[in-house]
């Protein structure tokens, strides 16, 4: 899976923003895992923050964006800061072998998990050797 | 009064300056790649804020992916302590079959001094969406008090 976006420091307090439309809305890239499992693809992304309202996932022309919009309502004066909580915005570019119809997604404590599943003309074959 | 020694400054600034320098490499990398690697990222999981109001002080923790049943919060005085686990993809899946492997992952714990102290019997723990929010009331003695000014 090619990525779109260059990986950047991700979680920092104050991240970079987004070069490539040039607006000026800070984001942040979020660590992601990609791993192949028999059926197909599986993408896990770090979003702290984010509830499912704010989270949008799509795929346009082969590409796979997961854009977080970060929605905590800080509960006072921040007196000392590490991390800051901006928008999450990371692109891939997917493989044609993906079924794009049956992804599916799930969030839970902070973690998008995606199934990617692989079209059937992908899949391995078991090919029988008949024995003459 | 002190005599004014001039190496005394000179020693001083060279502390600072080697103190700015002392994590210098390691900001390169993104806390969560390091945040678990034993010398490189010690006692830095999870990163924290930390907030106050008139009552109260607040830590949130970036948690993201951590078992809330893992957590296990201890406060003791201005001292407190998060400890929990967190839970890679890796496992059964086989190394060879990571197209990215970003999210680190393993046991943590983090000691937060604060810079006053709490009352440690109404501490509020939440876990939402990957965030840890703490709610500690502040002490009865570390409020400020206010003072009222009688005009005679």
């Amino acid at each position: 899976m090619a990525e779109k976006t260059v990986l950047s420091r991700a979680q920092q307090a104050n991240p970079p923003t987004r070069e490539d439309t040039r607006s000026q809305e800070r984001y942040i890239t979020p660590p992601v895992d990609i791993y192949e499992t028999a059926d197909g693809l599986v993408v896990k992304a770090d979003l702290p923050g984010v509830a499912k309202g704010g989270l949008d996932v799509r795929v346009e022309n082969n590409l796979l964006s997961i854009r977080g919009k970060a929605n905590h309502a800080a509960p006072g004066e921040p007196i000392y800061r590490e991390y800051g909580l901006a928008n999450f915005y990371r692109q891939f570019e997917l493989s044609e072998k993906v079924d794009q119809l049956k992804i599916s997604a799930e969030l839970k404590h902070g973690v998008l998990t995606l199934n990617l599943p692989k079209a059937e003309e992908a899949k391995p074959k078991r090919i029988d050797i008949k024995v003459a | 009064m002190a005599e004014w020694n001039p190496f005394e400054g000179m020693e001083a600034l060279r502390r600072e300056i080697d103190r700015a320098f002392q994590d210098f490499g390691l900001r390169e990398e993104p806390a969560q790649r390091v945040a678990f690697l034993p010398g490189k990222g010690p006692r830095r999981y999870p990163l924290i804020n930390l907030l106050e109001d008139k009552d109260h002080l607040y830590i949130e923790a970036l948690t993201p992916g951590v078992n809330p049943q893992s957590l296990n919060v201890t406060v003791l005085q201005n001292r407190v302590t998060i400890s929990g686990e967190k839970n890679g993809s890796a496992g059964e899946i086989k190394p060879e079959a990571f197209h990215r492997n970003e999210r680190a992952s393993g046991k943590f714990v983090r000691v937060v001094d604060l810079p006053l102290e709490v009352n440690d019997g109404g501490v509020d723990a939440e876990y939402q969406n990957g965030l840890l929010v703490l709610t500690l009331p502040k002490a009865e003695k570390a409020k400020p008090k206010q003072i009222n000014i009688n005009v005679a």
